[in-house]
């Protein structure tokens, strides 16, 4: 035993997955220690970008420290700069004559673009000269405050903030070099995967949404695994007309497809009595066939070796022989199988959910049901909201990659041939 | 013909028999536990809000015997039966009155055209690069099996959904949904058929990227576990060619390959699920998906009886093959 687990944990591929897998449960079971945040609180209105949100109103009452960053105007400009005077800019540089050819209206090209500017405009220039389309006074007074704001001078753009009412209010202008400190502002959050269409913290879902589809794989991987053992080993071990009946019913179920009896035992069900358990028990006991199937064929093989009749003449029971000379052949196929049937288990749900059948939406979040949302609220398309769909594939295909490389790592380290 | 094959066939179409009776009681019963009486929400919808108790009641008793819902189970289970053998399946409930056949005859042939073709593609490749993964293993093996494993590890509508995302949304290279303009009429023009090839290649492609990896991945192993085999351990000390060893090792490792394609074929109608809600492809998938969101179930029931009836001829055939082909099923069942 102690030899085995030190092989398979010598396999890399066994060890890669092993470590992805326990960091995915690692990170379930301790993020909800750090953010106490119900995985189901509507946070916002609609899909926010990830990013630090912070309360424009208690930053206005938080104090203010000063801070002169070095090329502030300049990020300011970048930010609020619009397209269209942007625009204005290239247009009198190029009747003015200037070479504008590689520069645009684009944030990569302002620096170059706010250069040829202060090279080449000059008020009483402009207003000399009368350069093409900019010939009226209006279009130079344009001119002129465009450079006024590019020139950092916001004394025609200045700020303030009005407190209380009527005759009692009072104004504070705010200064550009006014900042305050993030965290000394009363309510501010940081959402690193945004929100989804019900507002919804995205990270926070996912995290409880991951820990509920685990769930669901592990209980409906337990449940296959378990009845396709016991179907395998009676069936095998007993044979006869047990064979008979059970291999009828695994014919049956092995035909007509598992995901076709899933969606009519799910309809079935309605929306309200699907809970989380209900689904994975069902999960489960449409997916044992393949697993009893195995079993029952290695168990035929085994049942007429020596050892196996030894024990049988020793008078020992039916319990006892299978346990410990049958069981012990086959586990390390039942592991492999195990850990497929999780993986697979995970991927139904997902794939259920997908359809509008998966456990009730109004309960707990699961993998797929962030899917269905993030389909029916239109997350790929009108929105292009990518934080609320793409972790979720990402992880679903994390937990999928890692339990498959902890497969073909046992199967080499059980399957001598496969190895290299 | 000889006794035994008779005998081999006799057996497999018992058990043909056998389960498609299974399967037609499962497909009866199982929609009919849905909570929710259908004609209650059939006739909340139709009748004009004035309507008398009288009214409602002479509405709800007609759609009952619409939709056979006033005989006892038995005498539905034979209408169920009755219909499945015409080929009308009965009358839908959310689109009543139209026919299932009806609804079903305008998607089956979207999810044919689409499904085939991709499958076929996707074994194909699938198998030729597994067989050069087994094959020239060093290379493969260290540089893309990990990768491989990785994006066979993405699910098939999760590739779906990046697809969609990168070549319609962000690239704009391929149209969004559908499967042609939504102002066009079918018809045989150039316009027409060049809107059906643009919304095709999406769906098509992430069929085909699905089935690769699948494929790959399986017939990688099924060559490894035949290279390793005795018999070409035995052929090598013979001093055979290894380019003939080759020929038979991968013959024998497509056996499984053949079982993974029929069934695929198979199950085809299910598989077409994925792509074509993401795709909103009006194929039979479609159909199926709005039926279960309207909980109309003699379109689900008819549906996931043709996915049965599909995946069961696909296995007998293949059953039948394998007498053929297989000479492990041949020694096995003919003597």
């Amino acid at each position: 035993m102690k030899h085995t687990l030190k092989n398979v944990f010598h396999s890399p591929r066994f060890l890669v997955g092993f470590i992805i897998f326990m960091a995915i449960l690692l990170t379930v079971l301790i993020y909800p220690y750090f953010v106490h945040r119900d995985p189901l609180q509507g946070l916002g209105k609609g899909f926010l970008e990830p990013g630090t949100y912070v309360s424009v109103y208690d930053a206005n009452n938080t104090g203010t420290y000063r801070v002169d960053l070095p090329e502030a105007a300049e990020k300011r400009l970048e930010s609020t700069l619009p397209a269209e005077d942007r625009q204005m800019m290239l247009d009198f540089l190029k009747a003015k004559g200037v070479d504008v050819s590689g520069l645009d209206a684009s944030n990569d090209k302002l620096e170059g673009l706010l250069a040829a500017w202060k090279e080449n405009y000059d008020e009483a220039d402009a207003k000399k000269n009368k350069y093409e389309g900019f010939s009226t006074q209006a279009k130079r007074n344009a001119l002129r405050r465009l450079d006024n704001r590019i020139s950092g001078d916001n004394s025609n753009v200045a700020m303030s903030v009005v407190r209380g009412e009527g005759e009692e209010a009072t104004s504070t202008a705010v200064s550009d070099t006014d900042y305050v400190k993030v965290d000394e502002v009363a309510n501010a959050i940081t959402l690193p995967l945004g929100t989804d269409n019900f507002g919804r913290d995205t990270l926070t879902e996912l995290v409880k949404a991951t820990g509920i589809s685990l769930l669901i794989g592990l209980i409906a991987g337990s449940i296959a695994t378990m009845l396709g053992l016991l179907v395998g080993l009676l069936a095998g071990y007993v044979g006869g007309l047990l064979d008979d009946v059970l291999m009828f019913i695994a014919n049956i179920f092995t035909v007509i497809p598992g995901f076709v009896l899933l969606i009519l035992i799910y309809s079935a069900l309605g929306a309200e009595s699907r809970g989380i358990t209900t689904c994975a028990v069902i999960i489960g006991i449409t997916s044992w066939v393949w697993t009893a199937r195995s079993v029952r064929s290695q168990v035929i093989s085994l049942r007429n070796r020596d050892h196996v009749n030894l024990s049988k003449l020793s008078g020992h029971s039916l319990f006892r022989i299978v346990t410990t000379d049958i069981l012990p052949y086959i586990a390390s196929y039942v592991v492999m199988a195990f850990i497929l049937q999780v993986s697979s288990g995970i991927l139904a749900e997902a794939q259920l959910s997908m359809l509008g059948l998966g456990p009730n939406p109004n309960e707990l979040p699961t993998l797929g049901l962030m899917m269905n949302w993030a389909k029916l609220f239109g997350a790929y398309t009108s929105s292009n909201a990518w934080w609320a769909y793409f972790p979720v594939i990402l992880m679903i295909a994390l937990i999928s990659f890692s339990l498959n490389l902890m497969n073909t790592g046992l199967d080499q380290v059980f399957n001598p041939t496969l190895r290299d | 013909m000889t006794k035994g094959m008779r005998k081999y066939f006799k057996k497999k179409i018992f058990w043909f028999v056998i389960t498609f009776i299974a399967a037609v009681v499962l497909n009866f019963i199982l929609p009919r536990l849905m909570p929710g009486d259908p004609v209650n929400s059939i006739v909340g919808k139709n009748i004009s809000p004035g309507a008398t108790q009288e009214q409602i009641q002479e509405q709800i008793v007609y759609y009952q015997h619409q939709f056979g819902l006033d005989k006892n189970i038995f005498g539905q289970f034979w209408d169920f039966v009755k219909n499945a053998f015409n080929g009308t399946f009965g009358v839908s409930y959310s689109q009543y009155p139209k026919t299932v056949s009806q609804i079903i005859g305008s998607g089956i042939w979207w999810t044919v055209a689409l499904q085939l073709p991709a499958i076929l593609v996707g074994w194909l490749l699938g198998n030729l690069l597994g067989a050069l993964a087994a094959y020239k293993r060093s290379f493969w093996d260290k540089a893309l099996m990990p990768l491989t494993l990785f994006f066979s590890a993405i699910p098939a509508f999760g590739a779906a959904v990046i697809l969609l995302v990168l070549f319609a949304v962000t690239l704009g290279w391929a149209p969004v949904n559908g499967a042609f303009d939504p102002g066009m009429i079918p018809s045989f023009s150039w316009n027409f058929i060049s809107s059906v090839i643009s919304h095709y290649q999406l769906p098509f492609w992430s069929i085909v990227l699905i089935s690769i990896g699948g494929q790959a991945v399986g017939m990688r192993s099924m060559s490894i576990y035949e290279l390793n085999a005795d018999y070409v351990k035995y052929a090598r000390f013979l001093g055979i060619k290894d380019k003939k060893i080759v020929r038979y090792v991968f013959r024998n490792a497509m056996l499984p390959q053949v079982t993974g394609l029929a069934m695929s074929i198979g199950s085809m109608v299910g598989g077409a699920l994925v792509a074509e809600t993401i795709f909103s492809y009006p194929g039979l998938g479609m159909s199926m998906y709005a039926a279960i969101n309207s909980s109309d179930y003699p379109v689900i029931s008819a549906c996931t009886l043709i996915i049965t009836i599909m995946v069961l001829i696909a296995s007998f055939m293949l059953d039948i093959i394998y007498a053929f082909i297989d000479p492990r099923v041949k020694a096995a069942q003919f003597d």
